[in-house]
């Protein structure tokens, strides 16, 4: 029974709540529960009146059982006739179930806010006071149409009492926090200004938490606050602990306002007015200068009101970031919390250095603490201070220390918990190559990461690896040595595997000279993994070993048996299987020129920003969402491979960096050509050179994008006409890269990359002769309806213009950058011109620029996807067609397709699983389009169903021609 | 701003307030997920954790844990104080506050609250003047006490 039961106590109520306690099942407890469910559903519906107090009990029972966990779907009505009682204890209960229970869409209320318009106009400060609170504990849009006027009303009126003034300022903070836009500035907003200078504390600390929030939104509008803010604070602090008497905390004044008014003044920069200013830092002088002086209690709410103050004080000095003085100052009094006894002081300390770390004035006084702080790192027994430590070496890291750092963060990375071990390996990351001297260090650290945590080392990581020591020629050598020392161990992750195979594919020759790492050992090395990696490592594995022929000709009857074998020629795995065929084949029928071209050493990759960082990023992010980036990631898979016609082409194929659309580093270069950047007639113009080179003696090798075994010949035609030209631009809807146009003069390949409502093509014109293109000239343009808009045309294309000669096999390179303004359907026009031994040359293509190239996926769950299909249902917004399939129906062909496409591919989401579903946002510059995609196959006759659905109806039916050419 | 409170120990929510629009069953698994969290950690840990994307601050009375999940820029210490007031509070009013206290006065337990925190802000600091304004309500109550008897009814 209750040791106490102030007030008015409801009998009945406790005896129900003992008979709860007593329950000794949760069945038994159930029991009880609907009998008094039952009970009380009875005494309302009975014909008897309840006296006020019964009815009060009843719905307090009803409290309780909600409050218990149970579902309450009746009693709602007597709680709103409770409002309207004259007895407060009545009405108290009755707001105090309406607080809890009330949904805001309740048919009720209408009822409940009569009730609280009553209360309000009753000019009894305890009923507003109820009625306030009520407001404020719903919030709910109903109200604050209600009363959003009202309520700043109440608020500065001068004859409200103090404490309905409290509780108006919160309520009005509620509302305009759920409300915003009901919620009007008007004259009542500067004098709310000025409760920051009312006598009565408790009204300064609820008003200002309204001022604050009201002040971010509209900073010029509160301006004055400032130095209100600072006045009031200046006379806290300089006050003795007794002059505030109850809002005294622990000999503290006022540790609350004061907190609230140093965040308040975090919403504004460094006050102009001089005087103000000096005000200030005297302030934040005085609350460091406490921080150093002997507690007045040795009671932990002393030190933590103290010290909450402080740390907020700290916060503003750093918000501000001008005062040297006071930043060092700040660091020093952190550096004394690091060695804290007090668990929570260490941690806030951690946390708070990190930001000083970024600060230019306090960077070299933060990491005068990098001992502690390590120490720290080591010692922690809590795994969040532990992590506030690992935060704060990052942020303190530089040139100066980032061996020591990198060399603890590593060591610690052996014992650190699985659930901050991904964030660590991609700090160690985005560190050693950021600070890196000199890049066999970079290598050494990468490595050591793959090995002590391979399973947390993200593909951005090993693809960063391979393009540093990719555009580094100086750290090659050394980096096949290392790798290959790291192989030696009998059991090394798989991703110590895909960095060795790429290195050594690429650069095993240069250690090739030790008979102990002499060609077919290597090869045996790596080919002792094979059999326990994945199929993408296999992949890549078998690059690696054509790449060896080429290395190493010594080695190609070994490697030519291994790829002969039934497991690899047969493999199940269609893409292991073409690859092991079609290099087999390169290998024997290909000349060694011819080979030495094809599998030239690797192009070195454009310089960008680290995609590692980007990751980072969004993982410190609420949510931290891997899907999207993995979707991110196998979207330019796609893009990068073509994606149509050989499979999805996996990730661990194209070394690319998965935050930009990069080029494809496929191991073998031989789908595309250079990477961006790359000098046009370097190693990088692959696409011709190949076919200059072999020329018509080794069609075979010719760059083809069905494959390189399949020998496409030359068109004889001159120029195509523009029909035929439409299936070149249906060719590419689905790929970026490939050959646009190839006669026997010329051939032009295509590379393409696109980035919301940007792209940006290359175009690679070769000549295929040995006589010179004189006066060549290339114009783009685009047809009638795509600059029908002077004011909103529809894409905007820009060029420079190329060179007017090409010599005889060479070949030159164009850009073309590309934005979308709003949908379009016509493809801009490639018109070249040429005199070609005194004859002109003329043709005319399209660009392969269609709308999806400038699709964003999107995923989603099953339900949101049926809801969106769902709203687009206008008629309009529905384009459908029903063909016969001209392509093969292979699953995966058509996956590759339809992510080539540019959209998401959605599991789970259609109910038959033959069916493929997908999502996406067409980005152009005025709009976004969102399109639904559902493809329903059936193999037996033959044919699919196509249907689309986008927000915009002329999306629809233009994804729905230009995909239906395409399956 | 303090996004929501709770007050529970081993098994038992005794208490939940909730200053932001959420629906009973997302308030439900977050409280379930939360309770999880916090009861295993160990004594000497510390009394932040960041959560999803808010900080909760937590302390321990006797069994009972007392819980604040606040936003990212505010103050922890200060919101621990926040608990300790609250605690501070009850104590008073029901002297020597127990556990069982909270379990059969639980309505008052909220009144409390709001006249200490409102919309997930410090309304008043003061301890005797939130006090003062609980106790008023209760006279408010004694005085019909008072005449009930009177009349015999």
């Amino acid at each position: 029974m209750p040791a106490v039961s102030k007030g008015d106590g409801m009998r009945g109520l406790a005896v129900f709540i003992s008979d709860i306690r007593n329950c000794k099942s949760k069945e038994a407890e159930i029991k009880r529960i609907n009998k008094e469910l039952a009970n009380i559903r009875s005494k309302f519906k009975g014909d008897k009146a309840l006296d006020g107090y019964s009815k009060k009990k009843y719905v307090c029972k009803l409290l309780f059982i909600f409050l218990l966990g149970h579902d309450i779907d009746f009693g709602h009505m007597e709680a709103v006739n409770l409002l309207s009682s004259n007895k407060y204890t009545e009405k108290q209960i009755g707001y105090l179930f309406i607080s809890v229970l009330v949904n805001s869409n309740s048919e009720l209320i209408r009822l409940i806010n009569n009730a609280i318009k009553n209360d309000l106009s009753s000019r009894n400060p305890t009923f507003m006071c109820l009625a306030l609170h009520c407001i404020a504990n719903v919030g709910s849009r109903e109200m604050a149409e209600a009363f959003a006027s009202e309520i700043p009303r109440i608020l500065v009126a001068g004859d409200t009492m103090d404490s309905v003034k409290q509780s108006a300022a919160l309520c009005l903070l509620r509302l305009y926090k759920t409300s915003p836009d009901l919620v009007l500035m008007g004259e009542w907003t500067s004098r709310v200004v000025h409760l920051l200078n009312d006598q009565h504390m408790g009204v300064v600390t609820a008003a200002i938490s309204l001022i604050t929030c009201l002040s971010q939104k509209n900073p010029d509008e509160f301006k004055t606050c400032v130095s209100l803010a600072v006045s009031r604070l200046s006379r806290i602090v300089s006050s003795a602990s007794t002059d505030l008497q109850d809002y005294t905390y622990y000999f503290v004044p006022a540790p609350w306002l004061s907190c609230k008014l140093l965040r308040l003044l975090q919403c504004y920069p460094p006050p102009e007015d001089g005087a103000v200013k000096g005000r200030l830092v005297e302030c934040l002088e005085t609350i460091l200068n406490k921080a150093q002086e002997p507690p007045k209690s040795k009671k932990v709410q002393h030190s933590n009101a103290k010290n909450a103050i402080l740390f907020e004080a700290i916060s503003l000095i750093i918000h501000y970031d001008s005062e040297p003085n006071l930043l060092v100052r700040a660091c020093n009094q952190l550096g004394q919390f690091l060695q804290h006894r007090e668990t929570n002081l260490r941690y806030l300390a951690l946390e708070s250095m990190c930001t000083l770390a970024s600060s230019e004035f306090s960077h070299e006084a933060v990491k005068t603490h990098i001992e502690t702080v390590i120490n720290a790192l080591k010692t922690e027994r809590d795994v969040s201070v532990r992590q506030r430590a690992a935060d704060l070496l990052y942020a303190m890291c530089d040139r100066s220390n980032a061996k020591q750092i990198v060399a603890e963060m590593l060591s610690y990375l052996e014992t650190a918990d699985y659930s901050i071990r991904e964030e660590m390996v991609l700090k160690v990351a985005i560190l050693a190559e950021k600070y890196a001297v000199d890049y066999s260090w970079y290598v050494d650290t990468i490595l050591n990461l793959i090995r002590i945590a391979g399973d947390y080392v993200s593909e951005e990581v090993w693809y960063r690896v391979i393009q540093i020591v990719i555009n580094r020629d100086d750290v090659q050598g050394y980096a096949a040595k290392t790798v290959f020392e790291a192989l030696q161990a009998p059991a090394c992750h798989e991703n110590m595997v895909k960095v060795g195979g790429y290195i050594l594919g690429e650069f095993g020759n240069l250690i090739a000279g030790d008979p102990r790492s002499s060609p077919l050992v290597q090869f045996n090395l790596l080919h002792s993994k094979f059999h326990l990696c994945s199929v993408p490592t296999r992949a890549l594995l078998l690059s690696a070993y054509i790449k060896f022929i080429n290395l190493f000709p010594e080695t190609k009857a070994t490697i030519q048996e291994v790829l002969r074998c039934d497991s690899q020629i047969r493999n199940s795995d269609v893409e292991l299987q073409q690859r092991a065929v079609e290099y087999l084949k390169l290998s024997s029928i290909a000349s060694t020129d011819v080979l030495a071209t094809v599998l030239e050493e690797m192009p070195p990759f454009p310089e960008r920003e680290s995609s590692i960082l980007a990751k980072l990023k969004k993982k410190k992010g609420p949510g931290a969402v891997s899907v999207t980036e993995l979707e991110d990631s196998k979207r330019e898979g796609g893009e990068l491979n073509g994606g149509s016609d050989r499979g999805p082409d996996t990730a661990a194929m194209a070394a690319s960096n998965a935050s930009t659309p990069s080029p494809s580093a496929d191991l073998l270069g031989i789908r595309s050509s250079a990477p961006v950047g790359a000098a046009p007639t370097s190693a990088g113009s692959l696409l011709v050179d190949v076919f200059s080179e072999a020329g018509p003696a080794a069609p075979s090798a010719a760059v083809n994008d069905d494959g390189f075994l399949s020998s496409a010949p030359p068109s004889e035609d001159p120029a195509p006409p523009l029909s035929e030209a439409d299936e070149l631009l249906n060719k590419f809807v689905c790929k970026n890269n490939g050959v646009l146009f190839e006669n026997q003069l010329l051939q032009i390949g295509i590379k393409s990359e696109y980035r919301q409502n940007l792209g940006r093509m290359y175009l690679f014109y070769g000549n295929k002769t040995s006589v010179q293109f004189a006066s060549f000239t290339t114009t783009v343009s685009c047809p009638g309806e795509l600059q029908s808009h002077i004011l909103f045309p529809q894409l905007n294309v820009q060029t420079k213009a190329v060179e007017p000669l090409v010599e005889g096999g060479a070949q030159i390179q164009q850009v073309l950058n590309i934005e979308c303004l709003t949908d379009f359907s016509e493809a801009p026009l490639l018109n070249i011109k040429f005199r070609y031994g005194g004859a002109l040359q003329n043709l005319t293509l399209k660009l392969p620029v269609t709308i999806n190239k400038f699709f964003q996926p999107t995923e989603m769950a099953s339900h949101d996807f049926f809801q969106r299909w769902k709203q687009l249902s206008q008629p309009a917004q529905e384009a459908q067609k029903i063909f016969k399939a001209n392509h093969s129906m292979d699953t995966e062909v058509l996956k590759a397709k339809l992510l080539g496409l540019g959209t998401a591919l959605l599991d789970d989401v259609d109910p038959n699983p033959e069916n493929y579903v997908c999502a996406g946002v067409i980005q152009t510059k005025g709009q976004q389009v969102g399109c639904l995609l559902r493809l329903e196959p059936n193999a037996q006759a033959q044919m699919y169903r196509l249907t689309l659905r986008c927000s915009k109806d002329s999306v629809s039916r233009r994804l729905c021609e230009l995909l239906a050419e395409q399956f | 701003m303090c996004s929501f409170e709770c007050l529970f120990r081993q098994g038992k929510l005794r208490l939940q307030k909730w200053y932001v629009p959420l629906s009973d069953k997302e308030k439900k698994k977050i409280t379930r997920e939360l309770v999880q969290t916090v009861l295993a950690r160990k004594p000497k840990m510390c009394s932040f954790l960041e959560w999803r994307d808010l900080k909760v601050v937590y302390k321990r009375y006797a069994s009972l844990y007392f819980c604040c999940a606040i936003e990212d820029q505010d103050n922890e210490l200060i919101t621990l104080e926040i608990i300790h007031r609250y605690v501070e509070l009850l104590d008073k009013y029901f002297g020597s506050v127990c556990e069982l206290d909270i379990i059969f006065n639980f309505e008052k337990a909220y009144f409390i609250l709001d006249e200490f925190l409102l919309g997930g802000e410090a309304q008043e600091t003061s301890k005797k003047n939130v006090l003062k304004a609980i106790e008023q309500a209760d006279l408010l109550q004694e005085v019909r006490h008072l005449m009930k008897s009177m009349w015999g009814r």
